[in-house]
């Protein structure tokens, strides 16, 4: 997030697209409840009527896939209506010309179609949205799920500069990180192409930093190889060892059976885990991690604020943290500069993560900071681009609409998309093990509108086949108002009827990002 | 004696001063043409082209008009600080929720007169700005909701309502909103989340409705007599208005007067009339020569008020001063016959069933009071009771959230301190001195018995004993004290002791 | 700025702070027992009434603010007496069973009950229980336990969101319940507990594997939720090792709010499938094996596989869910001795 979770409630006008906030982050979206009782606007833009969409002053359900279309419509009509902040765009930005020209083609109502709403929708949308300098964007997963979610991603920085609604208080790009340390690992190194902080791995002074921290020669300038890559790469035999630590790509990750066929084809797999994941059954080595609540360290959350996890249980049997086992494993190969505690690594972590520079464990005893931290008088820095954009002017991205890479057709004549329920989290090796949580929700479905529903004659609690180019499931009907027709939605926990069967690998070619939130299905009734 | 029948009307009519209620019964509620032939609109036409929303106030103001929902607060200064809110939209409400046992002046209006409150809230809304009007009326006065609706739709037709009302520009439309019975929505907080569509509950002050009311705008809430009052003192001058009445007090009041009296009904009368006058003269007194004992003004909220008072004068401070209030004009005469502590009983029953349950004192200690008051009645009453009937009844007083609350221990504290004999004689002689709370009762067959039978064969739980022609006795123990033996017997030999 | 002066003390607020927070700024604390910061001040169990000089009734704290040269005495005789009468009410309509029941010494209700000198003796306790409405899976409704105080119902509606919950029937019939009382987890209750975390009685109580209480905990141990990238700050309520409660934490950004899983989702750190030895396959089958087995194993393969493949053989998954201080040593591993970038994790998905 550009902005303070707690700023939502000053919003005075709230864009939520591709989130559904309530299920997913549902304090942030409690407090968008509170932010409309406080008298602000809400725009909701998703294929589903999700629980926000009956607090939304408009409501706007548009087509899968049509996210970037749905913004090109909204910035059509603020450039077209004069309704952009001409002193932003002046100062603190270039290349807006560039963008205005390369819509120069599209046109509201050609937006309205591809999204299946009407014009007028998008004008207000647009309107209220550019009505105000306390607009937050809000997106997540719907977002960036697609093959052109980069593009999506650009459109909503355009729309939110182009009205001065970021490096301001109250307003802002916010995308909102799904899991509890997502941000942190994205910030800690844990992507290819960059060192902890985001410092470029083909970066030669910070290939020489880290060199002269660690004690090593030799670090690499070639960036690596993304998830879907390494995939590919292991499925060809080239990637022979494969080293996981509390994942379970195994439900989680498109076209699983493609995935699988990689780790099968794997020297040696080395899962690290809490719990036999469908993903550690396929380890050569299984090693037993403490959990959240059984270890120290730091979570960096989705408004970028680090904070403190503390052990509380000891845990369970020979269970280990898991830097103590990665460590212990440096140890013997070699490594001399072992870590004794957390605590000393996040002393390393700020010595060579310039955004993090200010931080360590007595900083943020009571209260997390948010990054960049750059000294240890820095305070923190609750929203972003202030003065300036990281890269000095902010930059326009021109962005056409382009389809997404699976669409309906004769023979998958349904769009599936798929994200996650208020009562799991992730692939439920946590959650799929609490009673109560499985009381309430206690296994897959695919909900489908009674309009859809009726055309293949199914009922409510019926099981069905769901088939797509890459494979199929069994899974019960859920019919529900709250879904366009023609779109049905599968939750991605469950490993029993995985929806990631059915899902498209075309990947985003910036971000690498799988289209999870895109695939063209059939439904059969089972004989 | 027709003679004197004829005096009697003629104190009825004559010390009566009919403002509110002019039009009662007078002119055809459904013709909007019989209002305006009696004046009707001529109101809202003066205020309109001639007074302005600042001339209008000033008149209100003058006219010394005061709240005849029973708190009595100055209108005029009520409608200014709605003037002056700042806030683009405001509302007028009617409070029409009328809700004490026994009254029903602001019905009265609703039926006979409904324009009159109609071209009320118009000349409100002019003064303060509003656009917009709600009435908030019982559902129990289908009547009063008929031939509202018919009014508004009327004067919507003759263009007293809609826009540019007299050509000025000026726009104003009223709703009906119809109340589900709940004494609280009377209370105005109560009165406005009801409309919201929320609970009828009251919300702490402040805010006030004049700054914070409906939906959070500026709102003026009177009830109906008030409204009613407008009109005329708008067409005939504040000046007139201020000549009738007390000093504090100006105009008149609707009272329902009920009970122990020969001639119930509403009455108007000049505040500051003497509460002897209004039952001896205008109500021609207590019937069969009884004794008079107490009036309960007020409602439930109000005190009963001893011979010893009779001479107050009715207005909103002397009624205080004396733990009895002006309310919103229930008046109810109690006779020798009639037993304080179960009088007091049957208000504060009210109060319990009608309490929102939102504040600790009024849900739990209006019901903790009423249960002594049980004991009492019961014969089960110790003096300490009554001592912590009145610490108590000063708590729920002292901290209550609402009027109702703040109000509902009224009855029993007045009766405590004017007839504190008579709980005395509850708790201590275990009798009821009015006869009337039947655990205290024992009936009893006197000598005047004749033997006949009657009493034995209607009781239910064959507790009379006697041969046939020789007198009979009731077990006392057995007997369940429901009277049929006395309504039975032929020669009233079965008396209460 | 307003001047007034609480139990002898001048005070200087600003216009529009309640006497409640007027006295609070000077280290006086009111008693309340529907009050909560974040909600809308209710004014319902006047508890929290103060004598103000010149005013016949005692003044809700909350509700009432402060003004300029008012004198106000929080703690007098009259005070006392009407908070302990209002209290003796509310007791009254309680079960007396403060020796069974596990809110005991976290209860609000018997703390003040304790302050004002409320004795059970002399009142008649509920004889005939409602019974327990345990439809939901997370937490237990007592309908005799509650006192009204409404803020359940205020942070369901103005927190939440949901309002799930509301008042229903009147005076002393009044209750918290929802559409067609069929208990709650047939209202549209999202289970986030935050009613649960404010309920000032036992009336809206966790489920517990265990029963416990108060004097029993160990600890309480600050941290942070491990679900979504919110990061809600919670304590971990801790006896025996184990978990047995989670509250919410006031002072985080979550402001003391949290959902049905950071609230009531800690089972599975106790859970029987945790795994507590590390695993070897063997001939298609995992056995149990020591630390040091496992580590040596997995250094002399990762050794084997480097010298013989080099680093592009190499790839790592690190993880959203593991901590900043475990994702940078995994990358420093990846990175510092196998000279290799490969390293990735599920921040797409």
């Amino acid at each position: 997030m550009t902005n303070s979770i707690r700023e939502v409630i000053h919003n005075e006008v709230i864009f939520v697209i591709g989130s559904n906030t309530t299920e997913n982050h549902p304090v942030i979206g409690a407090m968008m409840r509170q932010a409309v009782k406080n008298g602000a606007k809400l725009i909701v833009a998703d294929p589903r009527r999700i629980p926000l969409a009956r607090d939304a002053d408009i409501y706007l359900p548009i087509q899968p896939g049509t996210n970037v279309a749905l913004l090109n419509g909204m910035i059509k009509t603020i450039l077209e209506e004069k309704l952009y902040d001409e002193e932003f765009i002046r100062e603190r930005t270039v290349d807006f010309n560039r963008m205005a020209e390369a819509l120069k083609d599209c046109s509201v109502a050609k937006s309205a179609a591809l999204c299946q709403v009407s014009e007028e929708d998008i004008r207000r949308a647009a309107r209220l949205y550019a009505s105000s300098h306390k607009s937050g964007i809000y997106y997540a997963m719907g977002i960036t799920q697609h093959s052109r979610g980069t593009e999506g991603v650009y459109n909503i920085a355009n729309l939110a500069m182009m009205t001065g609604n970021v490096g301001v208080e109250f307003a802002g790009v916010n995308p909102l990180r799904g899991q509890s340390n997502v941000q942190g690992s994205c910030d800690l190194g844990g992507l290819p192409d960059v060192y902890p902080g985001y410092q470029k791995v083909a970066d030669e002074k910070a290939k020489a930093r880290f060199e002269a921290s660690w004690g090593v020669q030799g670090l690499s300038r070639e960036p690596g190889l993304t998830l879907p890559k390494m995939v590919d790469k292991a499925l060809e035999g080239k990637i022979k060892m494969i080293y996981i630590m509390g994942e379970n790509p195994m439900v989680s990750d498109p076209d699983l059976t493609h995935f699988e066929a990689a780790l099968d084809n794997l020297d040696f797999l080395v899962v690290q885990d809490i719990f036999m994941t469908e993903t550690a059954q396929k380890a050569d080595v299984v090693l037993p991690a403490a959990a959240f609540a059984e270890k120290d360290g730091t979570f960096t959350n989705t408004e970028r604020r680090i904070q403190r996890i503390r052990k509380a249980l000891d845990p369970p049997g020979e269970a280990k943290a898991d830097w103590w086992i990665i460590n212990e494993l440096m140890k013997r190969m070699g490594y001399q500069n072992a870590f004794a505690n957390p605590e000393e690594i996040m002393a390393e972590i700020a010595g060579v993560t310039p955004i993090y520079g200010g931080i360590d464990y007595e900083r943020i005893d009571s209260k997390g900071l948010q990054w960049p931290v750059k000294d240890k008088s820095h305070p923190g820095t609750p929203y972003l681009h202030r003065d300036r954009f990281t890269r000095g002017l902010g930059q326009f991205m021109p962005v056409t609409y382009t389809e997404s890479a699976e669409t309906a057709d004769e023979a998958y004549p349904l769009i599936l998309t798929t994200g996650r329920l208020l009562y799991h989290y992730h692939t439920r090796s946590m959650t799929g093990r609490i009673p109560g949580l499985n009381e309430v929700v206690g296994e897959s479905y695919v909900e489908i509108c009674p309009k859809t529903a009726a055309l293949y004659g199914l009922e409510n609690g019926e099981w069905v086949t769901v088939r797509s180019r890459r494979g199929e499931i069994k899974i019960k009907v859920k019919i529900t108002e709250d879904i366009k027709e023609d779109v049905v939605f599968i939750p991605f926990h469950f490993a029993d009827a995985a929806v990631n069967r059915l899902t498209n690998v075309a990947l985003d070619p910036i971000a690498d990002i799988p289209e999870l939130k895109v695939a063209a299905v059939r439904i059969e009734k089972l004989a | 004696m027709e003679n004197k029948h004829s005096i009697l009307e003629m104190d009825y009519i004559e010390r009566q001063e009919r403002i509110a209620l002019k039009n009662c019964g007078l002119i055809d509620p459904e013709r909007i043409e019989e209002y305006i032939r009696y004046e009707g609109y001529q109101a809202l036409a003066k205020a309109i082209l001639k007074l302005g929303p600042e001339g209008v106030i000033e008149e209100i103001e003058a006219s010394g008009l005061r709240g005849r929902g029973g708190a009595g607060f100055p209108t005029g200064r009520k409608w200014r600080s709605g003037y002056l809110a700042k806030g683009g939209e405001k509302f007028i409400i009617c409070n029409a929720d009328e809700g004490d046992p026994g009254a029903f002046m602001d019905r009265s209006i609703l039926e006979g007169d409904p324009h009159s409150v109609i071209e009320a809230m118009t000349i409100a809304g002019y003064a303060i700005g509003a656009s917009k009007g709600f009435i908030y009326v019982r559902a129990e006065y289908p009547i009063a909701v008929k031939r509202l609706q018919i009014a508004i739709d009327q004067a919507h037709g003759m263009g007293f309502l809609g826009r540019d009302i007299f050509g000025s520009g000026f726009e104003f439309d009223i709703e009906l909103r119809l109340g589900a019975g709940a004494f609280v929505c009377g209370e105005a907080k109560a009165l406005i989340a009801s409309i919201e569509g929320k609970r009828g509950m009251p919300t702490p002050k402040p805010p006030r409705t004049n700054d914070k009311g409906l939906w959070g705008k500026p709102t003026i809430l009177n009830n109906v007599e008030t409204f009613a009052n407008v009109p005329p003192i708008i067409r005939k001058g504040s000046g007139w208005y201020a000549g009738i009445g007390s000093e504090k007090s100006k105009g008149t009041k609707v009272f329902a007067l009920g009970g122990k009296i020969n001639r119930t009904g509403l009455v108007e009368i000049p505040i500051g009339t003497p509460l002897r006058e209004v039952i001896y003269d205008i109500g021609g007194g207590i019937p069969d020569n009884k004794k008079f004992k107490a009036v309960q003004t007020g409602g439930p909220s109000g005190g009963c008020i001893p011979k010893e008072h009779l001479d107050v004068k009715i207005d909103y401070e002397s009624l205080q001063e004396i733990g009895s209030m002006m309310g919103s004009g229930g008046m109810i005469v109690m006779d020798e016959d009639n037993c304080m502590v179960d009088i007091a009983r049957f208000f504060l029953e009210f109060s319990v069933e009608e309490s929102c349950g939102k504040c600790t004192p009024c849900r739990e200690g209006t019901k903790k009071m009423l249960s002594i008051l049980d004991k009492i009645a019961s014969g089960e009453g110790v003096m300490e009771d009554l001592d912590y009937l009145q610490s108590l009844g000063n708590v729920i007083k002292e901290t209550s959230l609402c009027g109702l609350g703040k109000t509902a221990p009224n009855p029993v504290l007045s009766t405590l301190k004017y007839f504190r004999d008579e709980y005395e004689a509850h708790v201590k002689d275990k009798t009821c001195p009015a006869g009337v709370c039947q655990a205290l009762l024992e009936y009893y067959i006197t000598e005047k018995c004749i033997g006949c039978g009657a009493c034995k064969r209607v009781c239910p739980v064959n507790c009379i004993s006697g041969e046939k022609k020789q007198l009979h006795t009731i077990d006392p123990v057995a007997c369940i004290r429901c009277g049929a033996c006395q309504e039975a017997c032929p020669v009233d030999a079965i008396i209460k002791r | 700025m307003i001047k007034l002066t609480i139990d002898g003390i001048g005070v200087e607020v600003e216009k529009g702070t309640s006497i409640l927070d007027a006295a609070k700024s000077v280290a006086i604390n009111i008693p309340t027992l529907c009050h909560d910061d974040r909600l809308k001040p209710s004014g319902a169990c006047r508890i929290c009434g103060v004598e103000v000089e010149g005013s016949d009734e005692l003044q809700a704290s909350c509700t009432t603010p402060a003004r300029e040269g008012m004198v106000i005495h929080t703690r007098s005789d009259r005070v006392a007496a009407a908070r302990k009468q209002l209290l003796e009410l509310i007791w009254e309509d309680h079960p007396n069973e403060c020796l069974s029941c596990q809110k005991a010494g976290e209860c609000t209700l018997q703390d003040l009950c304790y302050d004002y000198g409320v004795e059970a003796e002399g009142f008649a306790p509920l004889k005939v229980r409602t019974p327990l409405d345990t439809s939901n899976p997370f937490y237990t409704f007592d309908k005799d336990k509650c006192i009204l105080c409404g803020k359940c119902v205020r942070v369901c509606e103005e927190l939440q969101g949901e309002s799930a919950i509301h008042f229903v029937q009147r005076g002393h019939e009044t209750m918290i319940s929802h559409p067609f009382e069929k208990g709650m987890a047939f209202s549209t209750c999202v289970s986030c507990g935050n009613c649960v975390q404010v309920c000032p009685t036992a009336a809206l109580m966790p489920k517990t594997e265990e029963k416990f209480r108060v004097w029993d905990i160990e600890k309480k141990v600050r941290t942070t939720c491990s679900y979504c990238g919110v990061g809600c700050q919670l304590d971990l309520v801790i006896k025996d090792n184990k978990v047995v409660r989670v509250d919410a934490a006031r002072d985080g950004e979550n402001e003391g709010m949290l959902c049905v899983k950071g609230k009531f989702g800690y089972s599975f750190l106790n859970h029987k499938d945790r795994l507590t030895m590390p695993l070897i396959r063997e001939g298609g089958v995992f056995r149990e094996a020591s630390w040091d087995e496992a580590l040596d194993l997995v250094a002399g393969r990762m050794t084997e596989v480097y010298d013989h493949s080099g680093s592009d053989a190499f790839a790592a998954f690190a993880s959203a869910r593991c901590t900043n201080e475990d994702n940078y040593v995994l990358q420093k591993m990846m990175r510092g001795i196998f000279k290799t970038n490969n390293i990735d994790h599920c921040a797409r998905l």
